[in-house]
């Protein structure tokens, strides 16, 4: 489904991103971890096509990513808050996305139904602009409207950062039902561990731009990533 | 030691943000403007005596000036509320940090005073007060006379601050300004008051008594301090997070169907006009344009000089064009990276910016109509400049928006930050309304005033045919200068 070759990305000399080859079949949920400047981030954001590449390229569906734009049709994102239009309230937004994606009212309706335990209460009929909602419920918003137009690769980038526990289990079951029933390609970045390893079923570490582990979720990865992250790794193997 | 820290932040505020990497031409060409006035307001100061020496032999020079510095003042106070930049500061980040708020409120207003706008005045004053030393007028008095000036120049500086800090949180932010000049201009006419005679009293007052100084400094002391009041009132997170919750009014936009594909943005468009404060504002300007003809039309001298009528016709058939269009695709800055990840074509999206430009044009121009009750000649010209608006002006401004690089925060309602008309909006607006000035005016010279006409519609009717291949060139325009834009918008001013 998404296939990277030779991606890099530098600023002046500073390379902030390096893949070398990183596939990603239809139907995986993604995950991507790393410390702060990892490129997690530079990596969504050339997916997307936000920033222009300094060599390689992205190809999502066979489609590259930097020179056509047919890749928009079948891809969807949340990566922050800027993602959001501040003055309109939440469903005109949901509306506004769908009539992007070719959805009609009573579509975007359908699904945002589905959403409702997920929303709490909080987000429909509040006659609250989206600027005047509090950050977790704006992800909420935006998260849901990432939803819209059966996409078949969703982007989310830290999407459990801000919701409160309740969510967050709540879109934990919601991705995972994405990849594992709906067959959605879903990539998802966190620095929660215990999350991705719930969510995911593969999980890529980035260091400083580069891929450094490449697991398949299983009982033991989410211990094996506590011990990369806490530093000590050969310590701990010894003991073990 | 603090000052020092807040000069060095602004510096780099103002240093690192990419418009002004961007905008260098333009930074160059406000320098030129600032030295033109500087240059014209030197020779006014020099030339003032000789020439109302000769023209008024029996009067004081002196007393003349006094006598007119009412007007003087007037045309700065309303010149300043639309020229002068408000000094802005983000003060979040400092209200938690060990500053006094005192300090950063003195600093603000502080940084006020060294504004171009009260030293521009020096350039004529001080030679013009040299000139009165010179023709053996008392030395002491001048310099008092000088000092008085300065201080009611800093009086309409912090006024202005005033009416600012006053009218930024008002729907209609021009109005306060205008039916107060106004007022103040209709009192004195009528005589009821005659400030005339009050300002050149106070300032004849200091000339022949010193002591006099302290009334107008008394004056700017209490300005300051009041000044300083409101905006210390107003460093808390909470007391601008008050106005925080709208009512949303939800409106049906359902008659957009008609522009068909571009129906979706032009719905999105005009909610972003109605419900943010910035581009709300470029709705009323409307108002203040159409009633622009009326400073012209209805005055004999005019009448005649029919070279006149194409330029209050562009203007007040593109107003709307001007003002919104030169922010495109600023206004969707905040969310530009979600555009351009959206399942859209640019050229959709620019379309319907061009859709609502035209329409507003077509819109003025109806209004427009009833000048023709000053002539026929008028509503020729306005209809030719109303089709070369549409035919050229539009693809222009949209052109010209390819190398916008400065974000607009639509959300914004942090306290100090004004975001108010800067010189450099008015000088984007100047290429949009010279060309076809001089294209007519130069027709007219030549012809007639119909050929005028004509060459202005024939312009415009070749931007309508060829509407098509110019969007293209835009939107690959756009195109291609995409990452930088999302950049530079997503870069905090």
């Amino acid at each position: 489904m998404i296939n990277v070759a030779n991606l890099t990305k530098s600023y002046g000399s500073k390379t902030v991103l390096k893949i070398e080859d990183l596939q990603i079949p239809k139907g995986q949920s993604f995950g991507l971890i790393g410390n702060n400047g990892a490129g997690k981030t530079t990596f969504f954001s050339l997916l997307l096509d936000l920033i222009r590449p300094s060599s390689g390229h992205i190809k999502s569906k066979e489609v590259l990513v930097n020179t056509s734009e047919d890749w928009k049709t079948y891809t969807s994102a949340f990566i922050d808050e800027s993602f959001l239009i501040g003055y309109l309230t939440p469903e005109e937004y949901f509306y506004f996305i769908g009539e992007l994606r070719g959805q009609n009212k009573a579509d975007v309706d359908a699904l945002i139904s589905q959403f409702e335990d997920f929303f709490h209460g909080e987000i429909l009929n509040q006659k609250k602009y989206l600027r005047d909602l509090s950050k977790g419920n704006q992800k909420k918003a935006g998260i849901v409207a990432a939803l819209i137009g059966n996409p078949e690769i969703i982007v989310l980038d830290e999407p459990f950062a801000n919701l409160d526990p309740t969510t967050q289990i709540r879109l934990k079951n919601i991705l995972k039902d994405l990849a594992q029933t709906k067959g959605v390609t879903v990539l998802v970045s966190s620095h929660d561990l215990l999350h991705v390893t719930d969510v995911c079923e593969r999980i890529v570490v980035l260091e400083k731009g580069e891929v450094i582990k490449d697991l398949a979720t299983s009982d033991a990865t989410l211990k094996e990533l506590e011990v990369h992250f806490s530093g000590n790794e050969t310590f701990i193997d010894n003991a073990v | 030691m603090k000052l020092k820290h807040f000069i060095s932040l602004e510096w780099k505020q103002y240093f690192r943000s990419a418009y002004w990497q961007k905008s260098m031409a333009l930074n160059i060409l406000l320098v030129f403007l600032a030295l033109y006035f500087v240059v014209s307001f030197l020779f006014l100061g020099v030339a003032l005596y000789p020439i109302l020496k000769e023209t008024f032999p029996d009067q004081d020079p002196l007393v003349i000036v006094n006598s007119y510095l009412f007007y003087w003042f007037l045309t700065d106070i309303v010149m300043r509320f639309f020229f002068q930049k408000l000094p802005v500061m983000s003060v979040k980040p400092l209200l938690t940090l060990p500053i006094k708020r005192r300090k950063v409120v003195h600093y603000v207003l502080g940084k006020s005073s060294f504004s171009f706008f009260n030293f521009l005045p020096l350039f004529a004053v001080i030679p013009f007060g040299v000139m009165l030393i010179i023709n053996e007028y008392p030395m002491i008095s001048v310099i008092f006379w000088i000092l008085a000036i300065l201080i009611i120049t800093l009086i309409i500086n912090f006024f202005n601050f005033l009416i600012e800090s006053f009218s930024s949180e008002r729907e209609l932010s021009y109005v306060p300004i205008i039916v107060f000049a106004g007022s103040l201009y209709a009192i004195n006419y009528f005589n009821l008051i005659s400030f005339t005679t009050l300002v050149s009293n106070v300032v004849s007052a200091v000339y022949s008594n010193p002591i006099m100084l302290i009334i107008p400094i008394v004056v700017l002391i209490v300005l300051y301090l009041i000044n300083f009041k409101i905006l210390k009132s107003k460093l808390y997170l909470d007391s601008s997070l008050k106005t925080k919750t709208q009512e949303v009014k939800v409106s049906n936009l359902e008659w957009t169907r008609k522009f068909g594909d571009a129906a979706t943005f032009m719905q999105l468009d005009l909610k972003l006009i109605w419900r943010n404060k910035r581009p709300r504002s470029s709705v009323f300007i409307l108002v203040i344009g159409l009633l622009y003809g009326l400073f012209f039309y209805p005055n004999p001298t005019y009448q005649n000089q029919p070279w006149m009528f194409a330029f209050v016709g562009i203007f007040v058939t593109g107003i709307f064009l001007i003002n919104f269009g030169q922010f495109i695709p600023a206004w969707d800055s905040g969310y530009y990276k979600m555009l351009m990840s959206q399942n859209i074509k640019y050229k959709q999206y620019l379309q319907s910016k061009h859709t609502l430009m035209t329409l507003s044009v077509g819109i003025m121009f109806i209004l427009s109509i009833p000048y023709a009750y000053f002539g026929w000649e008028i509503l020729l010209a306005h209809a030719a400049a109303a089709i070369y608006n549409i035919g050229i002006n539009t693809h222009v401004i949209l052109f010209g928006g390819a190398f916008n690089r400065k974000k607009i925060d639509l959300n914004q309602r942090a306290a100090f930050n004004y975001q108010g008309t800067g010189a450099v909006q008015w000088l984007i607006g100047i290429p949009i309304m010279l060309v076809p000035l001089a294209v007519f005016g130069a027709s007219y010279y030549f012809f007639s005033f119909e050929i005028g006409c004509l060459t202005l519609s024939v312009l415009g009717l070749i931007g309508v045919v060829f509407h098509k291949k110019l969007m293209q060139i835009i939107t690959e325009k756009y195109i291609a200068s995409k990452y930088t834009m999302i950049q530079a918008f997503s870069q905090e001013n």
